[in-house]
């Protein structure tokens, strides 16, 4: 039908067009009102209280104390199961949050603004490595190093971004690729690009030294310390991209640790759901897959904009998570996504690869039509609370998400 | 009967560059010709149920 | 601890973590290993290694910049055994990946991609996809070839018709061969180019032809293969007529042949019309049928043998001269001819030899003034392999021999037959030696009283192949060959009436 088509390509030059700055750091409640008392934003579509795994139910105790909600953790648990708190997915408010991807009222969000359209997105800082509450930590150095983002390190990064006017991220996303990141797994070259860039700005707006250094410390020492940073990116480029009628293409992706959600900007808000599948890959020393936490997280916003799996092309280190490991590979499965996608990203390009584009635009016909899911290259948490990442290696997006999608966005444009 | 609107046919202009779908002993064949031929590793649409291809083609894929 | 513990250290050695995890894995799959770890000496990662129970809280043999091996196994040999091969493992060079260059497009969309000049899609899936990926490949401005079969007529009508609004060609459902720009697709073979265009609803029947022109010193401009059924009244020779219109406009083509069985009589008279208009020189193979009302440009043939001898300006083959063993030193009067065909086209012409000289004939395909095979007293049976009753989920017999093979064995046995006759098709995707084959089938099946065994093969000496080796290999078993297949089916009535 020519009405997708002209929609699909409508939503692709919407993707293409986005200017993504990381402008501020505000308090969550600054940057979405709506959050209250008792209301705690999680990753992946909506779910209830019985139905999440470990990590998350961990996470929630835990913030619910480091928000004084509850004064310990039993408590916070009954409070739970009582149906106190107010669950909802950070997508609703304009977020998004790695694995467990709890966002509240006092934290510190990254904002992302979308210069080309005006809209904002979120997301917290990356607490770093281990044991941290994405994974499902909730014990005392864990609210602790929560504290020391909120009272210090996200307050030092506000004032650093407002001095500089604030960072444009898809040059430094662009730069990341010829540096072998691929923004999901991989972000140790933005996340290095990242650090220069406020290096000067954290100085100039410190007064003390020793805070100083506890924050070049904290982002240095972070690999991952971009991954926030791009997913927030992710979300500013792809809510521009909802409901544009007869669009096909995918808005979001993203996982609770139970369930695996995808929108599309033809049938609105909706939700599609499937059980999420388990990844395929490494396991650190002292762990197997039997240890593994079913795939959770909104980082899948990343792919979702033709990164990450997408653009596996860019960094042939991480193809070795799966299968027979070889680094050649990694360009295939970047081929693979260009059957599903509708065009490419002429300003996100992969040197090895002739300089080609990532692919963009995921399009759930052409998912149901070849029998390729998304892939997405994911690290792999514990299912115990706390204990932190385990692996890593790449997942699937269920086929049944895109089959659901299809059937609905075929009743809504009047096709059986 | 062919009418006005119809664009003239001419045969392919040399060199024969060819997409082959199915049996792989034909781009094995063409290869061994040296003539340029892509394989395609084709799979029935939606994985072979009817229902969803049929919605598929009604989609305009 | 219970077991043993082996730890090692490679001083300077760097791999990087996921390198370090693979290896890891490897050697905790060794027997009787039960944990393994190779990591960079890192404070961090030591921790790991040590909270893992891998190495002793003691440990200090190793910095940053050190590779530590790490094993926990059973027992002491295990352990020492482990700690070995891991050592072996980082020496051995990195395999390179045998995967460059493997992949392949999922779609004809992203092929197209791929090979951005492409021009032409051979389409030899499924019949229930055919059509769809047909329809994609024109919109991609692709000529398109369909190999499969089992596509509904109305859907070939519906892409042809679509075809000629594009200028584009559909050659098929079920085509099995064409060679366009000397190019052979599919079932085809290797000839000269030349003045002599081809445009067939025959698979073989344009192998046969096209090879006879070449091995009587003439080529083939181009070969253009319409499918089985574009001569019917449901598709209107659609791409007959644009066919013929495509070759109209090449100069390399002088003289059109036009093979197929007899067309619907409408149609018929579509295709004289339009060749009426034409100005070069038309031969209308249609076997079986008798002749037409034609214009001054154009000749009847009703066998591929003499529409191969048309394109020479009628004058006789001259034909490698085939040594043919003596036509048979007993007759086999009274008994009959079974023929074995996997060539639908060559079974049809070997039925007209037989009825133009007045034989009783039956077929699975018979031709007008045959009969179906089953009717009491039809004389001589003539079967075509390549029928479906025979290809159901089964290879065609060009691919792969076994069914019509099989059927040689019986008749062999059969003491009312007196002549077996054969087609023999090479080329492309035909099977490496199918001369072969028969050589060990028959091999010392054949006693005094055995039927006479008459072949013709279909080929050139640049097939792969190699037609002059395939004759010798048949000849070697006692096989009689024949110039053509026309002349092996006259040559079989020879034997049966003790007389030529």
């Amino acid at each position: 039908m020519e009405q997708i088509s002209k929609a699909n390509q409508e939503a692709l030059q919407r993707m293409l067009r986005a200017d993504p700055v990381l402008v501020d750091v505000v308090p969550a409640a600054q940057a979405i009102p709506a959050l209250g008392k008792n209301m705690i934003l999680h990753a992946g579509p909506p779910i209830e209280w019985p139905r999440m795994c470990g990590p998350m139910q961990g996470a929630i105790c835990g913030i619910a104390v480091f928000e004084n909600w509850a004064p310990d953790l039993q408590t916070a648990e009954k409070m739970a199961a009582g149906g106190e708190f107010d669950f909802q997915p950070n997508h609703h408010f304009g977020a998004v949050g790695p694995m467990t991807g709890l966002t509240t009222l006092s934290q510190p969000v990254m904002v992302v603004e979308n210069r080309a359209f005006g809209n904002r997105a979120y997301c917290t800082i990356n607490e770093g490595l281990g044991k941290v509450m994405r994974f499902g930590g909730n014990d005392a150095e864990v609210l602790a190093r929560l504290g020391w983002l909120r009272s210090t390190l996200g307050p030092a990064m506000g004032r650093a971004l407002r001095e500089l006017g604030g960072i444009p991220l898809k040059a430094l996303a662009a730069r990341g690729l010829t540096m072998g990141d691929e923004m999901h797994q991989r972000n140790v070259g933005c996340s290095g690009l990242t650090l220069r860039a406020l290096a000067g700005a954290l100085a100039r707006t410190s007064d003390d030294r020793e805070a100083l250094a506890e924050a070049l410390d904290f982002i240095g020492g972070n690999d991952q310390f971009f991954l926030n940073i791009a997913m927030a990116m992710g979300k500013a480029i792809m809510d521009p991209v909802r409901d544009i009628e007869y669009a096909t293409v995918v808005t979001a992706m993203s996982r609770n640790g139970t369930d695996f959600g995808i929108r599309v900007s033809g049938t609105g808000d909706d939700w599609f759901v499937a059980p999420v599948e388990m990844p395929e890959g490494l396991y650190f020393p002292g762990f197997t897959a039997a240890d593994a936490n079913p795939d959770m997280g909104d980082s899948t916003i990343v792919e979702t904009i033709g990164l990450g799996g997408f653009a596996m092309g860019a960094s042939p280190a991480v193809a070795g998570f799966v299968g027979a490991g070889a680094a050649s590979t990694a360009a295939d499965f970047t081929r693979n996504m260009a059957e599903i996608t509708i065009g490419e990203n002429p300003e996100w390009t992969i040197p090895g690869m002739d300089y080609r584009g990532v692919p963009s635009g995921i399009d759930i016909r052409l998912v149901v039509k070849t029998g390729i899911a998304p892939t997405i290259n994911t690290g792999i948490a514990h299912k115990e609370p706390g204990i932190g990442q385990v692996g890593a290696g790449v997942v699937r997006a269920p086929m049944a998400c895109f089959e659901s999608a299809l059937v609905a966005f075929a009743e809504r444009v009047g096709v059986a | 009967m062919s009418n006005d609107k119809d664009q003239d046919v001419h045969l392919p202009q040399p060199p024969l560059r060819v997409i082959n779908l199915g049996l792989e002993r034909f781009s094995d064949d063409l290869d061994a010709q040296r003539v340029e031929v892509v394989q395609v590793d084709w799979s029935p649409p939606a994985g072979g149920n009817p229902r969803l291809a049929a919605l598929l083609e009604k989609l305009g894929v | 601890m219970t077991g043993a513990r082996a730890t090692g250290v490679r001083r300077g050695f760097y791999l990087d973590s996921v390198a370090l995890m693979r290896l890891s894995r490897s050697v905790s799959g060794i027997t009787g290993v039960i944990e393994a770890a190779l990591m960079m000496g890192t404070p961090s990662n030591i921790r790991v290694m040590t909270d893992a129970g891998l190495l002793d809280e003691t440990f200090s043999e190793a910095n940053g910049g050190d590779l530590v091996i790490a094993i926990t196994a059973n027992d002491r040999q295990a352990a020492d055994y482990a700690l070995h091969q891991a050592n072996l493992l980082l020496d051995k060079p990195i395999e390179t990946g045998a995967t460059l260059g493997t992949w392949r497009p999922r779609t004809i969309e992203s092929a197209h991609r791929a090979l951005p000049g492409a021009n032409l899609a051979l389409v030899s899936v499924a019949g229930d996809y055919a059509a769809a990926e047909a329809r994609k490949a024109l919109r991609l401005g692709l000529h398109v070839m369909i190999f499969s079969d089992n596509v509904a007529v109305e859907e070939e009508a519906d892409l042809k018709r679509q075809a000629r609004g594009l200028g584009l060609l559909v050659m098929g459902p079920d085509c099995g061969t064409s060679i366009i720009n000397g190019t052979p697709l599919a079932f085809a073979n290797n000839v000269p180019r030349g003045r002599t265009g081809l445009i067939g609803a025959s698979g073989t029947g344009i192998q046969e032809v096209a090879c006879l022109i070449a091995r009587g010193g003439g080529g083939i401009s181009q070969a253009i293969g319409v499918g089985g059924r574009d001569l019917s009244a449901a598709v209107g020779a659609i791409t007959t007529l644009m066919a013929l219109d495509a070759l109209d406009r090449d100069t390399d083509t002088e003289h059109v042949i036009i093979i197929s069985k007899p067309p619907a009589p409408d149609v018929a008279t579509l295709v004289i019309e339009r060749v009426a208009a034409s100005p070069k020189n038309f031969t209308l193979c249609f076997i079986g049928a008798d002749g037409f009302e034609l214009p001054a440009n154009a000749t009847f043939a009703n066998t591929l043998k003499a529409a191969a001898e048309s394109a020479f300006d009628g004058r006789r083959l001259d034909l490698d001269t085939d040594p043919m063993t003596p036509v048979l030193s007993r007759p086999m009067v009274d008994r009959h001819i079974q023929g074995l065909f996997s060539g639908g086209t060559l079974c049809a012409e070997a039925q007209v030899v037989l009825l133009a000289a007045g034989e009783a004939v039956a077929s699975n395909v018979p031709v007008a003034g045959a009969s179906a095979v089953g009717v009491y007293g039809s004389g001589h049976t003539l079967l075509d392999f390549g029928n479906d009753e025979y290809t159901r989920g089964r290879p065609h017999p060009m691919i792969d021999p076994e069914v019509r093979n099989r059927a040689v064995v019986a008749a062999i046995d059969d003491p009312s037959t007196g002549v077996i006759l054969l087609d023999v098709v090479l080329g492309y995707g035909a099977s490496e030696n199918p001369a072969g084959h028969l050589h060990n089938l028959i091999g010392l099946r054949r006693k005094a009283a055995s039927p006479a065994i008459i072949a013709s093969v279909t080929g050139t000496d640049d097939d792969p192949q190699h037609r002059s080796s395939q004759v010798e290999i048949l000849q070697s078993a006692n096989i009689t060959v024949a110039p053509s297949n026309a002349d092996a089916a006259a040559l079989a009535l020879c034997c049966i009436r003790g007389t030529c």
